[in-house]
């Protein structure tokens, strides 16, 4: 992997402009930082940070100009490789015409790496035994910029989960932000990064520049808010299924969905027909759906996971232990979006402590 | 091709079986029907309406799918009222299948609760066509009332042409009922198998299902010898919609046909 | 084209206590409104026309709460030349603001208001369509979403249950792409408790939810008030919030009761 130093990030983003790419990044919007087009880096969240606990988000000022001195945005890359809606087919008079696939081409400039590791969760998810070439195609007009944390949030447990807080793979190009003078260290990932690399201003990084990178993900490490001990997960919490914790951590749960929306990793959808008022034209679309729901478990009528505390347990279980059955790996990257989304701040990192 | 696309398939001919309850035969509209095994499933598409899982209950002799679908929600009722030419979207066949070959050589028990009989008839055509593979054949059905029996001249012809000890036992019996009434586990006593033996082929309601495996299990049958067929909420047939999950596994990918062995735990949890 | 007048589907609308804003919604569907009168016949729609083609109707659409003698009288009437009734809006469906009475004595409100209250026919409370009459299906929403109600009539024509999810109204934020505002900003919502429909726009606007749309299929209104306390909201407000559209409707009832009942023993 070849490193080199970049002073500012005006020329990366032109130059991703310039190779077609709507580059998406941090930005203050409805006090929060937000992921929307940007055209500069003068739009990023310099000196703003944020504040997340369970059932908390604040921005704050920071102390520092760090452009990425935040964690986990509300927004992560799923709306991307897996938008809220997608149209599937239309139906008329017996043909079916498949939708137009879209596949904008945006560079995500600041995913994290639990980010990457959702995106590397969903590859498995998507292009799996049934591979959806709507996903690929969207998959492979993303360019991917990482940058590594440098302030993980009250809720990240990305080091117990080890998918963070360095990138390590599934970008194009990865970003270390370094102070004292402020530049960024670049690692390539992919032959477009360093495509791209070569077409803005750079010099190779010195060893005291690695350094200082390796310093900034060493110190993230040991900054987590969270920690999961995934010892056995997979077994433990399958045969969890009895625990009391169900019901206690239904009484506290809303059954609201906003978890598993907020979840980077969260897949499942549910399909919408529509048709015009002649009857002629049939139209099915992809939805978001989240296990939270009545309908998604509904046979015959009534929902097999009718009560909160079974629709807790198949969220919690899901993303911790079957997961690893069906795919392999764990549903969860650690990235602490469900925490500080919940709107009564049920924390998963407790619950699973509770119940195991 | 997207795996939620479906390709549009004509309806090549339609039975009513009962008031509420019809078999189509569903042929493909450009190529060959994509082979089949038993217990698999297909999404029908009623343009429109929307899509569901259907058990496939055979090859039509014309080739294509026939299907029975009983109409019971929105879906069904669309399909059930399609005629003649009409088109619909199919995709599939999806799913794991009943393992015909598995009980070659041993007694042999079907047991069918209501329009689980359809998910089965590929089950019991095999076994009727290569009856002598098999040791005793038994077919045991139960059903809300007479009138909602389906198939019943194949029953006879099982019975009568093929040699299988056909038993049919009903919820609620009507004036002209004089066989047995009560549920299908009943009727494991009036069947002659050998339980070290047998090899069983289950598909109903889950209730039933259970009750009929774990009673032919405390018989002495191995649970992996006993086959049944889960249903769950279904959107997508390929594994990632996320709705049909038991416990681990995805219905439409693991099963419908799942063994017991591997079903009792994950069943025996409510609301899994 | 549509086939002749007389093969359509005929459409009925038919207004109780309400504001009328809700049959306004069919009124504002400008661009789809041709469509929609080229698949049904619209039989039955003072609002929009002096049109007043006999029953009986294959769809009737219902806005407004049952509030007076006359009313209950109607709605039998209403029933029996409907083959199809979908009830609209929240006063339809959940007896709407004027429940609020239900809260009080409206004999004592109306000799307050009134110079004469014994010309005043009214009922002690203010009851959605349901408790009088079947209804085949209830669109929530004060007022509806237009989108949701053509989606009512378009199902009704295929033949599918319409697409009205009762999930929560943060599965369409979160979709829509809005900041939680009862996280992000500490602003009280009822989006957690309230069902979709809407297009999540009070969020959109940074809003909290108002519980326009009644309550979602498994509130837990419980938990969400602990929150919404812990945020700074005293009983009178808490009470207050559950108690306007959707006063009645039993979670709602309860939410509110909840509180004051909480309050009780905490205090």
């Amino acid at each position: 992997m070849d490193t080199a130093v970049a002073d500012s990030l005006d020329p990366l983003i032109a130059e991703l402009r310039s190779r077609g790419f709507a580059v998406v990044g941090p930005t203050v919007r409805d006090r929060a930082i937000r992921f929307a087009e940007i055209t500069g880096a003068a739009e990023l969240p310099a000196g703003q940070g944020d504040e997340q606990d369970p059932g908390h988000y604040r921005v704050v000022e920071r102390d520092d100009e760090l452009m990425f001195g935040f964690a986990a945005s509300p927004d992560s890359a799923k709306r991307y490789t897996q938008p809220p809606r997608q149209a599937l087919f239309r139906m008329r008079e017996g043909t079916v015409e498949e939708a137009e696939q879209e596949a904008p081409r945006v560079a995500l400039l600041g995913v994290r790496a639990c980010d990457l590791a959702a995106i590397a969760v969903q590859d498995r998810v998507f292009l799996g035994r049934h591979p959806d070439p709507a996903y690929r195609k969207r998959r492979e007009a993303l360019f991917l910029v990482a940058v590594n944390c440098a302030v993980p949030g009250g809720t990240c447990f990305c080091v117990s989960m080890g998918t963070g807080p360095k990138a390590t793979a599934g970008f194009d190009l990865a970003l270390t932000e370094l102070t004292e003078p402020h530049r960024f260290l670049v690692e390539t990932g992919s032959e477009r990064g360093a495509d791209v690399l070569a077409g803005i201003p750079h010099r190779p990084a010195s060893a005291a520049d690695v350094a200082a990178a390796e310093e900034v993900s060493r110190v993230a490490a040991t900054r987590m808010g969270r920690e999961v001990d995934t010892e056995n997960i997979q077994e433990s919490l399958a045969a969890a299924h009895d625990s009391p914790r169900w019901a206690e951590v239904a009484g506290r749960c809303l059954a609201c969905t906003n978890c598993t929306m907020a979840c980077p990793t969260c897949f499942c959808t549910t399909v919408e027909d529509a048709t015009d008022f002649t009857g002629s034209l049939a139209e099915r679309t992809e939805v978001w759906d989240s296990c939270f729901t009545l309908a998604y478990s509904e046979v015959g009528g009534s929902p097999v996971r009718g009560s909160g505390p079974a629709r807790y347990r198949q969220w919690l279980t899901h993303k911790f232990s079957t997961w690893y059955d069906q795919f392999g790996v764990s549903g969860c990257v650690g990235c602490g979006r469900c925490i500080t989304w919940c709107p009564t701040g049920i924390d998963v990192t407790e619950e699973l402590r509770c119940i195991r | 091709m997207h795996p939620m696309t479906p390709a549009p398939y004509r309806v090549s001919s339609r039975r009513v079986d009962r008031a509420d309850t019809v078999t189509l035969t569903l042929r493909p509209m450009g190529g060959p029907c994509p082979p089949f095994r038993p217990g698999q499933f297909t999404m029908i598409y009623a343009p429109g309406v929307g899509e569901i899982p259907v058990s496939i209950s055979g090859r039509a002799r014309a080739g294509g799918y026939a299907q029975t679908i009983r109409a019971v929600g929105a879906v069904s009722r669309a399909l059930c009222q399609t005629r003649r030419g009409d088109v619909v979207g199919v995709r599939g066949p999806y799913g794991t299948a009943w393992d015909v070959q598995a009980a070659a050589g041993l007694d042999v028990v079907v047991a069918a609760g209501g329009l689980g009989l359809a998910a089965l008839r590929p089950v019991i055509r095999e076994l009727a066509a290569h009856g002598s593979r098999y040791g005793r054949i038994s077919l045991i059905v139960g059903t809300r009332t007479p009138a909602t029996l389906i198939y019943h001249r194949e029953l006879a012809r099982w019975r009568d042409v093929h040699g299988i000890d056909v038993q049919v036992t009903v919820d609620h019996p009507d004036h002209a009922w004089k066989g047995p009434v009560g549920l299908v586990t009943r009727l494991l006593d009036r069947i002659v198998f050998e339980p070290r033996r047998t090899f069983a082929f289950v598909c109903g309601p889950e209730a039933m299902m259970r009750a009929v495996a774990d009673d032919l299990v405390r018989r002495g049958v191995a649970a992996g010898r006993v086959l049944l067929s889960v249903e769950r909420n279904m959107k997508c047939g390929v594994g990632r919609c996320g709705h049909c999950q038991l416990g681990p596994l995805f219905t439409c990918l693991d099963g419908p046909v799942l063994s017991y062995a591997r079903a009792a735990g994950l069943l025996a949890v409510p609301e899994l | 084209m549509a086939g002749p007048a007389s093969r359509r589907p005929k459409l009925a609308v038919w207004k109780f206590a309400s504001c009328d804003g809700c049959q306004l919604t069919l009124l504002d569907c400008e661009d789809e409104l041709p469509a929609v009168a080229g698949a049904v016949d619209i039989a039955h729609f003072t609002e929009a026309s002096s049109a007043d083609g006999p029953g009986p109707y294959d769809l009737s659409l219902v806005e407004g709460s049952i509030t007076t003698p006359d009313d209950l009288r109607r709605i039998q009437h209403v029933r029996r030349v409907s083959k199809r009734l979908v009830t609209i809006g929240a006063c339809a469906t959940a007896g709407g603001i004027q429940a609020l009475r239900d809260f009080a004595d409206v004999r004592e409100y109306a000799s307050v208001v009134y110079a004469r209250p014994e010309y005043v026919a009214t009922l002690a409370r203010s009851t959605p369509i349901s408790a009088h009459v079947p209804v085949d299906f209830e669109l929530r929403g004060c007022p509806i979403d237009k989108r949701q109600l053509l989606e009512v009539i378009a199902a009704f024509l295929a033949g599918r249950r319409p697409c009205v999810p009762a999930h929560s109204v943060c599965v369409e934020c979160k979709a829509r792409g809005n900041v939680c505002v009862l996280v992000a900003h500490g602003t009280p919502c009822l989006g957690p408790v309230t069902q979709a429909g809407c297009g999540a726009l009070c969020p959109a606007f940074n809003r909290g939810c108002y519980g326009c749309f009644g309550p979602m299929e498994s509130p837990n209104a419980r938990a969400l008030n602990a929150r919404l306390r812990e945020l700074g909201m005293s009983t009178p407000e808490l009470v207050r919030i559950y108690r306007t559209f959707n006063a009645t409707e039993e979670p709602f009832r309860q939410a509110a009761e909840q509180a004051e009942q909480s309050e009780e023993a905490d205090g």
